[in-house]
């Protein structure tokens, strides 16, 4: 378009307009936005963390759910790009006066803003937000469905650990019936073509999972110590090259879902006695957590803060994988649908 | 956008203006006149705006150290996210940047690219270069200018003043990225 020269355009793969699930990025994308965090890290680790980039866009975080590291990553982001950022909480909007989530999304859209980042508790609010309004909408987070940027980022932090992530073999343990986290991992996990392995008490496995696990192509158990090798496991198994363990989400709770919590940490914490067997097999082994962790339930203090523990790692990562998914959302021309492949022949 | 491997002359792939040979000689030169104008190699940072201004920047770097017998500092400074025409293309994957350890400031520091030509690149790395220091002064180095400015931005040092038409378009290939060294320049009115 510039006519420079040679320049070939660096193949960004086509966006979605919104991203409210996983599956809204192919393979490609996932690949472009995980290469340009990688050059946001840099952004990151300057002296003066701004780029002009979003400069005049307008970005609201609606949360009506409680967060602490993806509300800030997210205006973090924002504003390092020089977006003008917005946060708005469930609890001092007019939601707690009555006001539909129809009526508040369209309020603020109808103020012009460029991008909203909501967090919800109903699985799919963000799909139906994105229905309504004229902004970019990025799902931070609905029910227990989705949280694709905690994907992205989890896939990030672990591809700076272990490189590519093609073939590893990763485990994911925990409160699977609950957990957004999960979902949206198992598309991104498996689109770069990792191995997953879910473990989780029978009353924590989501009902269905099973024809899911058919489809997508990953591993069920209930045995904890079984996918990790070691101490009863008769077979040798799989090596694991990155653990995730899932919050227990005790507010999402409503029945007895383990008989006591002594229970389900000896089932499936990663207490000290498990870290210690996993990092004498391979101490290369990487353990992430999407946080907030309930240390001594899911997760112990040795294993939340060992060498092998991503946990801060994954922090980090929230602010550069959040600034490129803002950037290929937002800095491009509108409806990128349309123009796609134009400008690229052109280009030369 | 499949590099080719030869584009001789006339052919739809266009008409070569500069073969290897030629680059290489032009390459030389600028080395040479990078030097003169700095009075020696003392604080030169040279930055390769990607893609290719990067190999021409590793060139003229070990071009430099030839003459002076001494290494000077080279990098990279991508300008995607300050280009001024953002919205109006799919977005593009940002490039590394490598500001070499030394840093900028204070030095003299010679931005390199492939084609001169509206001068918006050229803006755009202005502004990104402010953002990791002060140079004492910032020089450009380009292979060839083609005209058409849209900005006030000149070159410093050009290897070749290549007159075209907006409607043509000019092509520079290079061995690290695309197989072979040329400049060839195509369609346009015939």
């Amino acid at each position: 378009m510039r006519g420079n020269g040679g320049r070939m355009p660096s193949g960004a793969a086509a966006m979605p307009r919104h991203l409210l699930s996983m599956a809204d990025l192919d393979a490609g994308a996932i690949r472009t936005i995980l290469d340009t965090a990688t050059q946001m890290q840099d952004v990151q680790r300057r002296e003066v963390k701004k780029i002009p980039t979003l400069r005049g866009r307008t970005i609201i975080n609606l949360f009506f759910e409680d967060s602490t590291r993806t509300r800030s990553s997210f205006e973090i982001a924002g504003k390092w790009m020089s977006a003008d950022t917005i946060n708005i909480t469930g609890k001092g909007s007019s939601a707690s006066k009555g006001e539909s989530l129809r009526d508040t999304v369209r309020t603020i859209d109808a103020m012009g803003v460029d991008a909203l980042v909501i967090r919800h508790g109903a699985s799919g609010a963000a799909h139906q937000v994105a229905g309504w309004v004229d902004a970019h909408v990025i799902n931070a987070g609905d029910g227990t469905h989705e949280h694709p940027t905690q994907a992205l980022l989890d896939a990030y932090t672990m591809e700076q650990r272990l490189g590519s992530l093609e073939g590893k073999h990763v485990a994911i343990v925990g409160d699977l019936t609950h957990s957004r986290v999960v979902r949206s991992n198992l598309i991104s996990l498996r689109r770069l073509g990792a191995d997953v392995t879910l473990v989780a008490p029978p009353t924590l496995m989501p009902s269905g999972i099973g024809a899911w696990s058919a489809a997508e192509g990953f591993t069920l158990s209930h045995d904890l110590d079984a996918v990790l090798g070691g101490k009863g496991s008769g077979e040798a198994a799989r090596p694991v090259d990155a653990l995730m363990m899932l919050r227990v989400q005790k507010e999402r709770m409503s029945g007895g879902f383990f008989p006591t919590a002594r229970e389900y940490t000896v089932g499936y914490g990663l207490t000290r006695d498990r870290l210690n067997r996993l990092c004498d097999a391979n101490p290369e082994i990487v353990i992430c957590h999407p946080g907030p962790m309930n240390r001594g339930l899911e997760i112990s203090a040795d294993a939340a803060d060992a060498a092998q523990s991503l946990v801060l790692d994954q922090v980090s990562a929230g602010v550069a994988v959040r600034m490129s998914v803002l950037y290929h959302l937002l800095a491009g021309e509108e409806s990128p649908t349309e123009s796609g492949a134009t400008s690229e022949g052109s280009a030369a | 956008m499949c590099p080719d491997s030869a584009a001789p002359e006339g052919s739809s792939n266009g008409r070569q203006v500069l073969g290897a040979a030629d680059i290489s000689r032009v390459l030389r030169r600028i080395a040479h006149e990078i030097l003169e104008a700095n009075k020696g190699a003392d604080d030169i940072v040279l930055l390769g705006i990607p893609s290719r201004g990067v190999p021409l920047a590793k060139r003229l770097a070990a071009l430099i150290a030839e003459v002076e017998g001494s290494d000077i500092p080279c990098g990279a400074l991508d300008i995607t996210m300050y280009r001024d025409d953002l919205r109006r293309q799919p977005t593009r994957a940002p490039m590394p940047t490598q500001i070499p350890d030394s840093g900028v400031d204070g030095k003299t520091v010679v931005l390199v690219d492939d084609v001169l030509y509206s001068g918006r690149t050229v803006r755009a790395a202005l502004d990104a270069l402010a953002d990791h220091g002060r140079p004492a002064a910032v020089r450009l180095a380009v292979l060839v200018d083609r005209g058409h400015r849209e900005l006030p931005i000149r070159a410093d040092h050009v290897g070749k003043n290549l007159p075209t038409a907006q409607s043509e378009t000019v092509r520079v290939r290079l061995a690290e990225t695309d197989e072979a060294d040329s400049v060839t320049i195509a369609g346009g009115a015939r």
